[in-house]
This record gives structure tokens, sequence and C-alpha cells, in this order.
């Protein structure tokens, strides 16, 4: 069984639900009342974790470690219940987590976090992250975090891993028309941006959160300020979209009669 | 003044696809516009630039090899970073497809530049090259422009008309290109789970379902045996993409009655996709901002649902059917298939 070295990139993005509005800050773009947004941890970021718990749970000997750049406060608030999740180590820094940043600018501070990390052997490491973010949703930091660590291996778009006898793993990726390109890797390293995956959200489970709040308040405490933001990029305007259409409201009309409307619709090019 | 270079995988004997073409007019109007010129950049086993011969490109590059037909990150980011260092260009443009957008921020970061990805709109104001992209899952849009150059960019489709022109032959300019051993082996394409293909990127018109159809209806049953194939038939005779609310989804994880052949890859909006379509029309969904960005890039929009004042079409629909959705739709179906066997 091969001892994995997995890193999680993830990073806390403000609640879907709620209502996000653009406004001008000092330095650019930001959410209004940003601050005040209750955050979690972005999606695909969270299925990229719970996925390297998994592997790491069936390959024992196996170890993950989650680095989150985002402001301190925040990444307080999604571990309390992150925590309760899956056993990981936190490497935490303290930073803006707005999607208006750089992608480059991020994934240079986050491979910089992963050098850092003592001890990690990186012909054992596996860079797991979200194949995109709920906020940049450029799918570009993983594929810099890679190139800082010198990983050519790279897939994105990943709902599968699977482990061979050989130590070799096989790869599932989105592509076009709801298939999956289907790869197999020699071994570690390797960087996989994960879309949804294949496992539910793990239930709670206090015992792993007492474990890992043992090494995550501490984390929190001691993050590194660090500086990330858009150099060079000038935002002429963000905006929300203004347009709502003007529907017409179709009430008592026959199914058939509605049919025939549609159908008129669909086959008129 | 910055110049321009298309880049795409290709095969001979294979055309480029749709969104390649359209890449392609768009960095062909944004040349016109910067008064700049362009070149075309193309690589895979023996790729050819004959098919684009009237494009109007100054030069063609191209990198070949058996490596480099495999969708590989390793093999496509090597080339079209050869490419990109070939030409000189200042600005390198891609369809968004699956294989640039997961490489083309790696090309950046070898060239010394910046990548942005999920482009819906170019502009040439002032002389000055400017995007247009969104931000917080198509929430909000933003405009930009950047000072890093070379500027590798993914340009979605539905932004410009494919270009169309004449095919000749194309002078072609090889340029060596050595990614090394690689690594990861491609070995094969896997379908959907289900039997029928129910994504389909290029359809006119997206089929949106939502939960509705796994509840209870007006006569107090569930009706999802008989929901199954009215979806099904419907995407088969209209040709149609299958999308799905987050909701129905995952009604799947939690043990509960749901339409079988639904992924997470057919979820749209916030977690999921934002397909591009001439058309969409929803049935039995529900709910208001924020799930209703799985619209946003649906040119016109009718909805089905019992609920007058449904917030996911009342002012984001064209039309609002207030009705039973397995009744019009099975009379939809009908009517299809009458048309189909004519």
């Amino acid at each position: 069984m091969p001892e994995y070295q997995i890193v999680v990139c993830g990073s806390v993005v403000p609640d879907p639900l709620q209502t996000l509005e653009p406004v001008a800050g000092p330095a650019g773009p930001a959410l209004k009342n940003e601050m005040m947004l209750p955050a979690w941890l972005d999606p695909w970021a969270g299925h990229a974790l719970y996925e390297a718990a998994n592997l790491a749970a069936k390959n024992p000997g196996s170890k993950v470690w989650l680095v989150a750049l985002g402001p301190k406060a925040k990444l307080q608030q999604a571990m309390m219940t992150l925590a309760q999740k899956v056993p990981f180590e936190l490497v935490a820094m303290d930073g803006s987590a707005s999607g208006f940043t750089d992608a480059a600018e991020t994934a240079a501070a986050l491979a910089e976090a992963i050098q850092a990390i003592p001890g990690l052997d990186r012909s054992r490491m596996l860079v797991f992250g979200g194949w995109e973010s709920a906020s940049r949703g450029a799918g570009a930091t993983m594929q810099i975090v890679g190139e800082i660590l010198g990983i050519t291996d790279q897939f994105q778009g990943v709902d599968e891993i699977a482990i061979q006898p050989d130590g070799s793993f096989q790869v599932l990726e989105r592509i076009e028309g709801g298939r999956h390109l289907v790869s197999v890797c020699e071994s570690a390293p390797a960087l996989l941006g994960w879309a949804t995956g294949n496992l539910p959200e793990p239930r709670n489970n206090p015992q792993v959160g007492m474990a890992n709040m043992r090494t995550i308040m501490p984390a929190l405490q001691k993050a590194k300020p660090t500086k990330v933001g858009a150099e060079g990029v000038t935002f002429a305007s963000v905006s929300l979209p203004k347009q709502s259409r003007d529907t017409r409201v179709v009430k008592d009309m026959p199914p058939e009669q509605i049919a025939a409307e549609i159908v008129d619709w669909i086959t008129n090019k | 003044m910055d110049t321009l270079l298309f880049l795409s995988p290709s095969e001979a004997g294979t055309p480029l696809s749709k969104q390649a073409l359209e890449a392609l007019a768009v960095t062909k109007q944004l040349a016109g516009a910067l008064g700049t010129t362009f070149s075309v950049g193309l690589w895979g086993a023996n790729p050819s630039a004959d098919e684009l011969a009237a494009c109007g490109a100054a030069k063609f590059f191209v990198v070949a090899g058996a490596e480099f037909s495999e969708p590989r990150y390793a093999t496509d980011a090597a080339a079209a970073e050869a490419l990109g260092r070939a030409s000189g260009a200042t600005v390198l443009i891609g369809p968004a497809g699956s294989r640039w957008n997961r490489t083309l921020a790696g090309v950046a970061h070898r060239l010394g530049g910046r990548a942005d990805s999920h482009v819906t709109g170019v502009s040439s104001e002032g002389g000055t090259l400017g995007i247009a992209r969104w931000y917080y899952r198509q929430r909000m849009e933003g405009i930009l422009t950047r000072t890093q150059r070379p500027w590798v960019l993914a340009v979605e489709t539905g932004i410009a008309p494919a270009w169309q022109g004449e095919a000749g032959t194309a002078p072609v300019e090889a340029v060596a290109c050595a990614p090394g051993a690689a690594r990861t082996k491609v070995t094969g394409i896997a379908d959907q789970a289900a039997g029928q293909q129910t994504i389909r990127p290029d359809a006119d018109l997206l089929f949106v379902t939502g939960a509705g159809w796994t509840k209870k209806q007006p006569d107090g049953q569930v009706k999802v045996g008989e929901a199954e194939p009215l979806i099904l038939d419907f995407l088969r005779l209209a040709r149609a993409s299958l999308g799905s609310t987050k909701s129905l989804v995952d009604l799947h994880g939690e043990g509960q009655a749901t339409l079988t052949f639904l992924t997470h890859m057919n979820q749209v909006g916030q977690t999921g996709s934002t397909p591009r379509h001439a058309k969409g029309l929803s049935t039995c969904c529900h709910g208001e901002e924020p799930h209703t960005v799985g619209w946003r890039f649906i040119g016109e929009r009718r909805a089905i649902s019992l609920d007058a004042n449904c917030g996911w079409a009342r002012g984001k629909a064209d039309v609002l059917y207030v009705a039973d959705a397995f009744a019009v739709m099975a009379k939809v179906n009908a009517s299809l298939g009458e048309k189909t066997e004519i």
C-alpha cells in the first residue's frame, strides 16, 4: 500500500445563499459587507478534502494537510464545522480569499506554504484542491501551484481516483458531453483538481473534531499574514446583471395547447 | 502593440471543433480591432492548418508528434508553451474546452505571464485589450484589463460566430518540443453510467428538471416511474441536453426516489455548470436567486410550473406556463413523435 502525503488547498467562500453585491474597495472590487457574510469551505475544495481523507484512510500511513489562505476570523469560523468531518492538519495563512485577487498570487502563496511543511516527502505527495473556486472560478490556481512545485502530472475536474495494485492510479476527469477522460499515472507526485467526486459529506464526529482542534487553534494563532491582490489588473467595472425578463404568465391553458406552443417554439429555429 | 496567437489541439482529417473556430474568430476580430497581426498555433500527432489557410493568419506554427495526440496536461502544456515562445505573441487565445481550460494557467506561468479563463467578452477600447468574465459563480460580471504579458485567455463558446472559410494549403513552421517521457497515459473515454447520453453541449435546447418531478402530484401519488420515460423521450425527440437543479441531484445521495439517469454532471447553477444554449425549458423547478444562475447564459427561456409565483421563472423566463409538467410533456412528446415520423 502506498503511503501518501496529501496536501489539500482550499479556502473559504461566502455562503452562496447570501445576497452578494460588489462594491469598490481601496484595493479594487470587493463584496459589500464581506466580513459579515457567513463563510464556509469552498464546495469543490471540500470534495477534495473528503476524497483526500478517504484515500488516506484506505492507505494506512498516509497523512492529510489542509493549506488554507483566508481571513483568519473566517477560517476559524469554517473550521468549527470542518474540523468534525475528517482528520487533517491545518496550515493557515491570514490573507484575502476574495474572488477578485489574482490566481497567480494566490498560487504563489499556497506553493510557498506547501514547500515549508516540515518533513513533507514530495515523492509521495498528492496535491488536491477544487478544480475551480466558487469565488474566482478560474480553474487556474491549482495549475500554477503544480507548476511552482514542479508537478506536470496534473488532472482537473476529477471525479475519481483509484489506486492500482502496482501503485499507479487511475483518474477520471470530466470532459465535454458528460463524459470522463480516463488516465493512468505511474505514481506520486501528482496534482488533482477535484470536481464533485463520489463521496457524501462526512457526518460530524466529535472525536475527530477534538483531535483536529488541538492543532487547528495553534495553526490559526500562528497564521502568517499573507498579502495577495491583483497586481497589474484594472477592473473597469464589476456589476450585477440587471436584466429582468418580462415574464408572460400563462394560466388556464389546456395541456394540448401549451404543448403545441412549446413544440412550435422548439422546432422554430 | 500586442500580437495574437490562436491555439488549439488539432489532427489532420478531423475538423476543428465549433468552439475552436469561434475562438479563432475572436482572435481574428480582435487583431483587426487592435490593428495588429495574429498567428495560428496547432499541436497534435499530425496537425494540419489547411482548413484555416484562408483565415488571414500571418503565420502557422505546429508542434507534431504522437505524444501530442492525447489530451494530457504535461504534453498539452509543453506544446502550447513551445508555440507561445516560437510565435512571440503577447496574447494567446484558445477555446474554453476541457483541454485548454486545464492547461492555460500552467502555460501562462511557464511563459511568465498571466491567465484568465471563462472569458465571455473581449474589447479593444482605446487600443487596449479588455475582457469580461464572471465572478462568484456567475453572480457578477467584471470587465478588466491587465498589464502583464503574455496574457493567456480561454474564451467561452457563443461570444462570436465560428470562423468559416475555404480550405487551402497553409505554409506551416514546425516548432520543436520535447516534453520528456510521459508518466501519465490516457487509456480511454468513459461514458455516463446511464445508457442514453443526456448532456449535449451543442444542443439548441437545455431541458432543466427540478425536484418537483419526484414530489407528490395533484392526485397524491409520486410518479417517478412515469417521469423517467417522459424526460428521456423528450431528450431523444428534441435532441436536448439535460440539466438538473441541485436539489434533484442531491436526492440520490439522500436515498430518496429520484431519476436514475441524473448525476452531478447534469447539475446546473451555483455548484454545477452554467451551460450555454440558445433555448431553455425548465420543468418542476423552484427556488430563488442564486439558484437560477444555471440560466445565466441561456437565450430564450420558458418554464412549466404549478407555482405561478415561482422565483425560478418569474422575471427569469420569457414565458411561464402554470400547468402540470407530466400532462404537458406527454403531449409535447406525442407531437414531437408525430413530427419525427413525418
